[in-house]
């Protein structure tokens, strides 16, 4: 049972409070310095007390991340993550609990994880730090490299084709997905923010800079010259404008996207407008497929946001419901059921 | 109507043997249950195949179910069964072998015709020529009474077909002379809504029981007068009940919620099914995607506070490994349950063996060390999981619990405890959080202080790297000699607090029995007769619970006897242990054949160890 006390005084936390007396080992200019300040920002937002977040991490470069921060943390094993969050979750819906993950140990070694605790829907937020690359074993691809990426376990190219993990969050019934980078920090603390608040599994993928063994994976979208034509960033409700002035649109014309300008003189007369709570697949998934695309933009934002139950509130409803039938348990009543006799 | 005495016996084993769609299992449960209501003690042995409905007629679809009863104490399902219920061809021939000399057969000779025949591999049949002779054999058209007294039934050929174990049950319960009471309120019961299935099965039974009453063929009924117990409430109890249900009882008396977190996997996937009926006792049950997320759940689960448990069998323990080493790493109160069945690999799911002693022990990369406990009958299974969570608690870590197939579906007679007269469970965490460190310990138990997420002013990290004592990842190298060594300390010193195992027999002399684990009946029951018998040699008997750690008394014992034999349904696992631990040159007897170890078999080999 939650062993919460009763906090009276209104909180005022700061990211500080979440700072734990662990200095940082990544890299200097790694990707996850970027999610870990962001994350120390939001969470004083969240209105939580303290002591209710709890970090589960796998193994891994971003698996680091419960240490830094001053809050309950799990340093797991690779790929259980996710398991080890969804057993402290049910044993206690009062805690808010976090699953830190990469992309090897998310998609790899704890791919059946990821998929069952996305269909479960249990209220745990997952932050995927894809750097589509092995970073703690020192370079090797990971199931994000695209392919034919050349690596130290593939010098002569990948021959497997990229996982794309907002696409199969949405496949195996996340309630909340969204997709956003290190090197925006603003949309960063946003999505994360968006997530954290999601009653359900909400997953977030973190495009993530690994400065030493894959540099500029994700330059396309941070340099100047490029984002523009390369993000989308989708805005509910909105239509899917992008481009360094703001001035294209993508469109699906029933068969295919497409892109048109959006200008003042020129525009759409009825360009698609983007519902993440729509719980349209077909769309979520034509949207989330131009990931690895170069004619299109990438998308960025929230793919989906549905609100369905829990399974740890159902979990309680059903004990509830089972007491109501059954009665209390009653322990003696239990140890007498069946045919029992009495020797006298 | 034939004029019939009524003998008197003290023991008697049966064995129920048909197709695995004949319903074996189902009525070996009722007759069980009518027995133990009648006052014998007994125990049985379900022996099923791991298909769900293999072929119909073919020997390796033989399905079959063994109760010993008797007025006196049962410890065994019995070597030899007095009595053989077959149902088909394949049935009688896979199990005449075990049969006693003279023994009694009741075979549906409906089933004996040539397709059936040629599916057991008989090139004539049994009942027309001597093959049976020395054995008492009753031919009875099982098949056409059933339907015959159905005929007014409204239910489809093959429906009333079904209900001829009914009918064979119903023999059988004139034979042993007991009542069909049980049983027909079993029927009205399960077949609540079914009032045509109520009505056939209750009048396939009672068919069953006048036509024993009245054939000329059956001449004798037999008794099996009440066994002595001592007074109190009972039940019978399979040893997959008795675990679900001494986990529930160790969350009421430790006041937490039970988390089970399991795959299904047979033979003990019943513990799942069981516990998930209890809701409303709290208990959370969460069938996870593999292996991996059950133990992995349950470890979450610990540590948000619950009572965690996982149970398995030998192949999702090897899955478990690492994470069982996570929870000896972040000392976590954790039971774990491994039903055995035969290895390695999927080998015989269905059947008993105790072959994963070693990878309980010792089965973990790097110095992992986990209390064992080893239940030794389906009623023990009851406080040995009890045990297994008040250690778990008492010092934060996780404890295996082994069981094996045998005892897992085998049942006896129950003495109910009343919640009142078990103990409570301490459950103690830190309290004060100035200067909390995760990794301080108790100097007493030497177990670290844990902390609920959740509790204000204790945040602080676990995990699977190595600690010093305030949680922070260390690469000290004396650090990490020492975490060792604590961790180790830790379990050994448990051996100060658990009761010593009692020596039966002798205390010092000729021979010294050392076992664990389900055989205990089989060494009981050997060791009873060789007694008997009034040898003049002196044996010794220690029935281990804890194996790790040992008991303090053992290296005491070892030496106070000439011999040490360790029975074992491995090549010898126990023995290794006992022999590295006290350098004595302990002998084996080993048998791995997927059943229970056999009487007579040990009672020889008790014999010449005592020869030479
Ligand atoms: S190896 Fe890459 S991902 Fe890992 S800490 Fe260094 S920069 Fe970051």
């Amino acid at each position: 049972m939650a062993n919460s006390m009763i906090n009276t005084e209104p909180l005022k936390l700061t990211k500080d409070d979440f700072t734990s007396d662990q200095e940082p080992r990544w890299c200097p200019g790694c990707g996850d310095y970027s999610i870990l300040a962001q994350m120390k920002k939001v969470l004083p937002e969240l209105g939580i007390p303290k002591e209710k977040f709890v970090f589960v991490s796998g193994i891994g470069c971003s698996s680091r991340f419960p240490y830094y921060m001053d809050t309950y943390g799990f340093h797991s094993i690779h790929g259980r993550a996710a398991v080890l969050a969804s057993g402290v979750k049910t044993a206690n819906p009062d805690l808010k609990v976090f699953v830190i993950t990469g992309d090897g140990d998310a998609l790899s070694i704890g791919g059946n994880h990821f998929i069952h605790l996305c269909r479960r829907n249990i209220d745990i937020t997952m932050v995927l730090f894809n750097n589509r690359i092995y970073g703690l074993t020192k370079g090797q691809y990971s199931p994000t490299s695209e392919k034919g990426k050349k690596t130290k376990s593939s010098p002569w190219g990948t021959l497997e084709a990229p996982f794309n993990p907002v696409q199969m969050a949405m496949a195996s019934g996340a309630s909340f997905v969204g997709r956003t980078i290190d090197r925006d920090p603003k949309h960063l603390a946003d999505m994360l923010k968006r997530a954290a608040e999601h009653k359900g599994t909400a997953f977030v993928e973190v495009y993530q800079n690994c400065n030493i063994f894959n540099d500029g994976a994700f330059a396309q979208y941070t340099e100047q010259e490029t984002k523009g034509d390369h993000v989308l960033q989708m805005e509910e409700g909105q239509p899917f404008i992008f481009g360094k002035n703001k001035d294209k649109v993508l469109n699906w014309n029933g068969d295919h996207f497409e892109i048109s300008a959006f200008t003042a003189e020129k525009k759409p007369e009825n360009p698609a407008r983007h519902n993440p709570r729509s719980g349209n697949a077909a769309m979520e998934f034509l949207l989330s497929s131009l990931t690895y695309d170069d004619q299109f933009p990438t998308p960025f934002g929230v793919f989906r946001q549905l609100e369905q139950d829990t399974f740890e509130d159902l979990l309680v409803r059903q004990i509830e419901f089972v007491k109501q039938r059954k009665g209390p348990g009653d322990l003696n009543k239990l140890l007498q059921s069946g045919d029992s006799w009495m020797v006298e | 109507m034939a004029k019939k005495e009524t003998q008197k016996l003290e023991r008697v084993t049966i064995r129920f043997a048909g197709d695995s769609g004949d319903g074996m299992q189902l009525t070996g449960g009722q007759f069980t249950n009518t027995t133990a209501l009648a006052g014998s003690d007994l125990i049985t042995l379900p022996d099923y195949p791991a298909e769900i409905r293999a072929p119909a007629g073919t020997l390796f679809g033989v399905s079959g179910f063994q109760i010993q009863f008797s007025s006196q104490p049962v410890h065994t399902p019995g070597d030899m069964p007095d009595v053989l219920v077959a149902m088909n061809p394949a049935a009688l021939k896979v199990n005449l072998a075990a049969l006693r000399h003279n023994g009694i057969i009741i075979i549906n000779s409906d089933a004996f015709q040539v397709k059936n025949l040629k599916l057991a591999a008989y090139e004539e049949n049994p009942l027309e020529n001597d093959s049976l002779k020395g054995y008492q054999v009753f031919p009875v058209q099982i098949t056409e009474l059933t339907r015959e007294a159905l005929k007014d039934s409204s239910l489809s050929m093959k429906e009333k077909d079904r209900c001829k174990n009914f009918f064979a049950l119903g023999m059988t319960y004139w034979m042993f002379s007991h009542s069909m009471e049980t049983t027909e309120s079993w029927i009205k019961d399960k077949f609540a809504s079914k009032p045509d299935l109520i009505d056939a099965n209750l009048k396939a039974l009672n068919a069953g029981y006048s036509y024993a009453l009245s054939t000329e063929i059956f001449t004798t009924s037999y008794e099996v007068a009440k066994a002595y117990k001592e007074p109190g409430m009972y039940r019978n109890i399979t040893g997959n009940e008795a675990i679900a249900l001494g986990l529930i009882a160790a969350a009421h008396k430790s006041g937490k919620e039970l988390f089970l977190g399991s795959y299904p996997i047979t033979p003990a996937s019943d513990i799942l099914h069981e516990l998930s009926k209890h809701r409303n006792h709290n208990v959370k049950t969460f069938q996870a995607e593999d292996e991996i997320a059950g133990i992995g759940t349950a470890l979450g689960a610990a540590y948000a506070g619950s009572l965690a448990v996982t149970t398995t069998s030998g192949p999702g323990m090897a899955l478990k490994t690492e994470f069982m080493g996570l929870a000896v790493m972040t000392e976590l109160p954790l039971v774990i349950v491994n039903i055995q069945r035969g290895g390695p690999s999927t080998g015989l799911p269905t059947k008993t063996e105790q072959a994963d002693l070693l990878q309980a022990v010792y089965g973990r990369n790097g110095e992992a060390p986990i209390p064992v406990i080893a239940a030794a009958s389906p009623a023990d299974c009851f406080m040995a999981t009890f045990e297994a969570c008040e250690i778990a608690f008492r010092v934060n870590s996780p404890v295996i619990l082994l069981s094996d197939g045998y005892i897992a579906n085998g049942a006896e007679p129950w003495k109910i405890p009343t919640a009142e007269s078990l103990p409570e469970i301490k459950v103690e965490y830190a309290t004060n959080p100035e200067n909390y460190e995760p990794y301080k310990r108790d100097p007493q138990t030497l177990s670290r202080l844990h902390v609920l997420p959740g509790t204000p002013g204790f945040e602080h990290h676990v995990g699977g790297l190595e600690k010093d004592d305030s949680g922070n990842v260390s690469y000290v190298p004396d650090n990490h000699d020492r975490m060792i060594r604590l961790r180790e300390a830790k379990i050994q010193k448990l051996a100060d607090v658990l009761p010593q195992p009692e020596i039966f027999g002798a205390k010092e002399g000729d021979l010294l029995i050392i076992s664990w684990g389900s055989t205990y009946g089989t060494i009981y029951t050997a060791l009873d007769e060789i007694l008997n018998r009034k040898t003049n040699k002196k044996i010794g008997w220690i029935h281990l619970r804890w194996i790790n750690p040992l008991p303090k008394n053992l290296a005491d014992y070892v030496s106070k006897f000439k011999k040490v034999l360790v029975p074992e349904i491995n090549l010898g696992q126990l023995i290794k242990i006992i022999r590295s631990e006290y350098l004595v040159d302990a002998k084996g007897f080993n048998k791995v054949r997927g059943l229970p170890l056999s009487t007579s078999d040990l009672i020889n080999a008790i014999d010449e160890e005592l020869k030479g």
